[in-house]
């Protein structure tokens, strides 16, 4: 059975900004998904939703099915019992999100008191296991948040975020804060816990090329959709959607000639969810729109291989025209 | 293009922000129901202690013609009847509005510039500056201010001036430590650095950044601290230490107490003084408190 | 055939920090010659903790030397008030993070205008703010003049920094970070306009970076830091390419493109007031750990033996012992 499946998930925040608007996500247990967007893409609000963390007031629509049973319809006791020993969330900045005022060790055992009963020595040892697991020595646990690195801070938030076994884990920029070097040893870290405890793994980022490079399967996400997905090398080497092959085009590859003093990027900003394009919401900023874009909608659409896109230039007899993405410098 | 076209031209700019600005400004203040009661309270009493000589006059504080009999009950001719001399009452009140509103701003003024210079300099320029500085606004602070008011006003004159000097001496402190703080918030930020980057020296960072971030916190302050004024100046006045020469409600509730009033239950001499200094420290801590919440959340805009 | 002298250099240069509490001193910039010459774009790369942003911060004035010297034009660095304001005028800094370098109380035009009205320029305020405002990218400018920072998205916020920056026209830019807090898409347009500056205005830059990428993209020369001291720089082709120094090799292999197996080195870099003794970097280095130093023959060298400090210009060059009798064999 599929550890998590999203059926049509609509996030809108109060005040009417519509973060996410319709999303079908799937993961196995053991697989890991990336799910790439810039900022007002929704993808953070999708993390949230998943464990019904959005601020009261939020509507959420559709269904979160982990391992069958729908997340958005459970009772509030179950709700809790399913946050952390389901799945878990290891958040954004989490620089910010440890207490300063408690021991990490206090705090990667607070789930596991709160979940399982157990008796605070044996928090204590699970804890120290822990801490082992993701390379950090057990006695570290009696530090402070403040004595800590970035990146050591990095991994006491994924030792919390496995303290309880959960079988999804769902990381939310986990590296974005962090220098290259620790970046991928994060990185291997996460690889390694994954594949040794069979977890199902959904990755965030901004940053496609991190995310090819760890996951096994990438969703693109633009203005609250997903408009690209596919296997993940094969998304970010070759993206079919032009918004896809913008962002790919915006991380250079070192070597390569032809971008060397080419920056490429798109022109605008992202969209603002409250405040949203018609038709395609990439069509203000697309290459190659079209006058349909402007006006219709597009759903994701075969493309063989496994790969999905959401452009009307995917799928149709008429092959795209075979440019690359805008280059910046001839436009204003 | 000449320079005078630009200077004009950045004027204008000016002016146009300026405007924008405080039609922004009023939205908000609107929506705040309490505010606006205190701003309709203080405009009263702003209007009537502005037209006091046009409708009573400065002679209802004389003595010696007075129009009714002592201490007469509130009737249709003395609405709130006649202090111990046969004076209006009513007109009392109304004249004696003028001093202590006066009063209460010009020692709020006084408390808050001190306050602000004290906490922006110490704040700015950190080092061995600011720790005396700050060991003196700690003295200060622990200092019962009614103490040390009655202290200053008994060695000096009584006149007005000491009475505001008095006030404004003794109530800085807090001004001052909530100021520092703010100071160093400011100029832990980025665009502190930046400021420095393209030239900016002290003067600059502290006047044009500085100081704008300051200010909604000096401005709530300042309302804040004209209610505790008025209070302080009736205090002061209650306690014989006011200038006895000038009507405020402060020396109407003294001349009540010496008047023997209280014992003699003539409750329209001590009520009406006491209510007007109530409701005026109230209006000005509703408009503090609307003022401080509608320029807070401006302030830190994070998107 | 002589070069032309640099713009900006730094010359032996040393910024120590005290010590909190009794701790040996930190010594952020340990030892630095570094040349941008006119025209030139130059990428200082390193992780946090490297002293990249303190050496970008000592070439501006902002923070004075415990040690060396910073040269403009030729001539040294004064560091009275009036003689660092007006080095300002000639080099101006970008910072990281756009919502945070503008006063969010002052408008655009009020951001803009501030290096004008510090230098006290006599001519037209608003033709010199709308002019920096079209150079940015920020078309019409009129537009933009009354507006809040908070009412700008990212990539206009910085475009608005930048702004700020070119009003003094400046000779050189320090950019610190210029597009780490902004979205991917966005910063391809930002880059390209320091790209754009450089060939109209022939403006000079020093882009602080951890990213590699941001270098091949746009820099002509490259400086690798580690903990105070430069160890590799020469040109963008050659250094990214082909680099010489372990620690350069080991960023360019974690990369996530990058070819062949990533080196990913354990540990933290350690802080700057306990530096090894010998190369700096020989704790974490993956030639020595491989026993492949040993091999050479050089690996008590690399514990014992500090590399010289290396010099300013561009050749490229490279402070290593292994590299180095890599390239006598």
């Amino acid at each position: 059975m599929t550890l998590l499946e999203v059926r049509d998930l609509t996030v809108t925040y109060p005040g009417g900004a519509a973060a996410v608007r319709g999303v079908d996500l799937s993961l196995e247990a053991g697989r890991k998904l990336g799910v790439a967007g810039e900022s007002g893409c929704g993808k953070s609000t999708l993390a949230l939703a998943l464990l019904r963390l959005l601020p009261a007031g939020t509507e959420v629509g559709g269904e979160v099915l982990l391992d069958g049973e729908d997340v958005l319809a459970m009772r509030w006791g179950r709700v809790r019992a399913v946050r952390w020993a389901g799945a878990s969330i290891v958040f954004q900045g989490a620089m910010h999100s440890l207490n300063p005022v408690h021991r990490v060790g206090d705090q990667i055992a607070e789930p596991i008191l709160l979940h399982g009963g157990a008796t605070p020595a044996a928090a204590r040892t699970r804890t120290g296991e822990l801490l082992e697991q993701v390379g950090l020595p057990a006695l570290r646990g009696r530090a402070y948040p403040h004595e800590l690195s970035g990146g050591q801070r990095q991994r006491v938030m994924i030792a919390m975020a496995l303290a309880c076994d959960p079988r999804l884990v769902i990381a939310d920029e986990p590296t974005t804060a962090l220098d290259v070097m620790i970046q991928a040893q994060i990185l291997r870290l996460i690889e390694r816990l994954v594949s040794e405890q069979e977890l199902g793994l959904i990755m965030i980022s901004h940053d496609l090329a991190v995310l090819a490079d760890t996951c096994d399967r990438l969703a693109l996400m633009y203005a609250g959709r997903v408009i690209e997905e596919g296997p993940a090398r094969a998304v970010y080497e070759n993206a079919l959607h032009p918004y896809g092959r913008s962002l790919s085009a915006a991380f250079p590859r070192i070597g390569d000639p032809a971008s060397r003093f080419a920056p490429r990027g798109l022109a605008g900003d992202p969209p603002d969810p409250s405040d949203l394009p018609s038709g395609c919401t990439f069509h203000p900023r697309c290459p190659q729109a079209l006058d349909v874009c402007a006006t219709q909608e597009q759903t994701l659409r075969e493309s063989g291989q496994g790969r999905r896109a959401a452009c009307v230039h995917v799928g149709s007899s008429v092959p795209p025209p075979a440019g690359p993405a805008q280059d910046v410098r001839s436009s204003t | 293009m000449t320079t005078e076209a630009g200077t004009a031209g950045s004027r204008a700019l000016a002016r146009q922000r300026r405007r924008r600005s405080a039609v922004r400004f009023w939205r908000a203040y609107r929506t705040h129901g309490a505010g606006l009661l205190g701003l309709g309270a203080l405009a009263l009493f702003t209007l009537v202690a502005l037209t006091a000589p046009l409708t009573v006059g400065s002679d209802v504080a004389g003595v010696t013609d007075a129009p009714g009999r002592p201490l007469q009950a509130p009737s249709g001719e003395f609405p709130l009847g006649t202090d111990q001399f046969g004076r209006n009452l009513l007109g009392l009140v109304v004249w004696g509005s003028r001093v202590s509103l006066l009063v209460g701003l010009l020692a709020a003024v006084l408390s808050v510039a001190i306050g602000a210079v004290v906490g922006i300099t110490a704040g700015h320029f950190k080092g061995a500056y600011a720790t005396v500085l700050m060991r003196i606004t700690d003295w200060f602070l622990v200092m019962p201010t009614l103490v040390l008011a009655i202290a200053l006003a008994t060695v000096m004159s009584r006149s007005l001036g000491t009475v505001v000097l008095a006030i404004g001496v003794t109530s800085w402190p807090t001004t001052a430590r909530l100021v520092r703080a703010q100071t160093l918030t400011v100029e832990s930020r980025p665009y502190i650095e930046r400021a420095k980057a393209l030239g900016g020296g002290h003067w600059h960072v502290m006047t044009r950044h500085v100081l704008p971030n300051v200010t909604p916190l000096i401005l709530a302050q300042t309302t804040l601290m004209i209610s505790s004024s008025v209070l302080a100046e009736a205090t002061l006045a209650f306690l014989g230490l006011g200038d006895p020469t000038v009507i405020s409600w402060g020396g109407l509730l003294q001349d009540a107490r010496e008047a023997g009033a209280v014992s003699a239950g003539d409750w329209w001499y001590l009520v009406p003084p006491g209510i007007a200094i109530a409701l005026v420290a109230l209006a000005f801590t509703l408009c503090g408190r609307a003022v401080e919440s509608v320029l807070n959340p401006r302030l830190e805009v994070a998107r | 055939m002589t070069t032309p002298p640099p713009l900006l250099s730094a010359r032996g240069l040393h910024v120590t920090f005290p010590g909190r509490h009794g701790s040996p001193p930190a010594r952020a910039v340990d030892g630095v010659e570094l040349d941008i010459g006119t025209g030139e774009i130059v990428a200082l790369v390193g992780e946090s903790g490297c002293g990249k942003t303190t050496l970008a911060r000592s070439l501006l004035g902002l923070v004075p030397p415990t040690s060396g010297s910073v040269h403009f034009a030729g001539k040294p660095l004064a560091y009275s008030s009036r003689a660092l304001k007006a080095y300002r005028k000639r080099v101006q800094l970008v910072l990281q993070d756009p919502s945070g370098s503008l006063n969010p109380r002052h408008t655009v035009y009020d951001a803009v205008a501030e290096g004008l009205r510090i230098h006290r320029h006599g001519g037209d305020e608003p033709a010199a703010v709308a002019e920096a405002l079209s150079r940015a990218g920020l078309r019409p400018p009129e537009r933009f003049f009354l507006r809040y920072p908070h009412e700008l998205s990212g990539g206009q916020r910085q475009r608005v920094v930048i702004a700020g920056a070119l009003v003094l026209q400046p000779e050189l830019i320090v950019a610190d970070e210029p597009v780490a807090s902004l979205d991917a898409s966005v910063r391809g347009e930002i880059l390209a306009l320091l790209l754009r500056l450089r060939t109209e205005l022939g403006l000079s830059a020093l882009v602080v970076t951890h990213d590699l990428g941001l270098a091949w993209n746009v820099a002509d020369r490259v400086a690798v830091m580690y903990l105070g001291r430069i160890v590799e720089t020469g040109t963008v082709e050659q250094v990214l390419t082909a680099p010489r120094h372990p620690y350069t090799q080991a960023l360019l292999s974690v990369l996530p493109e990058a070819p062949g197996e990533p080196v990913v080195l354990t540990g933290e870099p350690p802080d700057p007031s306990r530096i090894p003794s010998g190369c700096r970097f020989h704790a974490r280095c993956q030639v020595l750990a491989s026993g492949e130093a040993e091999r050479a023959g050089i690996a008590e060298r690399c514990r014992t033996q500090d590399l010289e400090v290396l010099r300013g210009g561009d050749e490229t060059q490279v402070a290593c012992h292994w590299a180095r009798t890599r390239v006598s064999t």
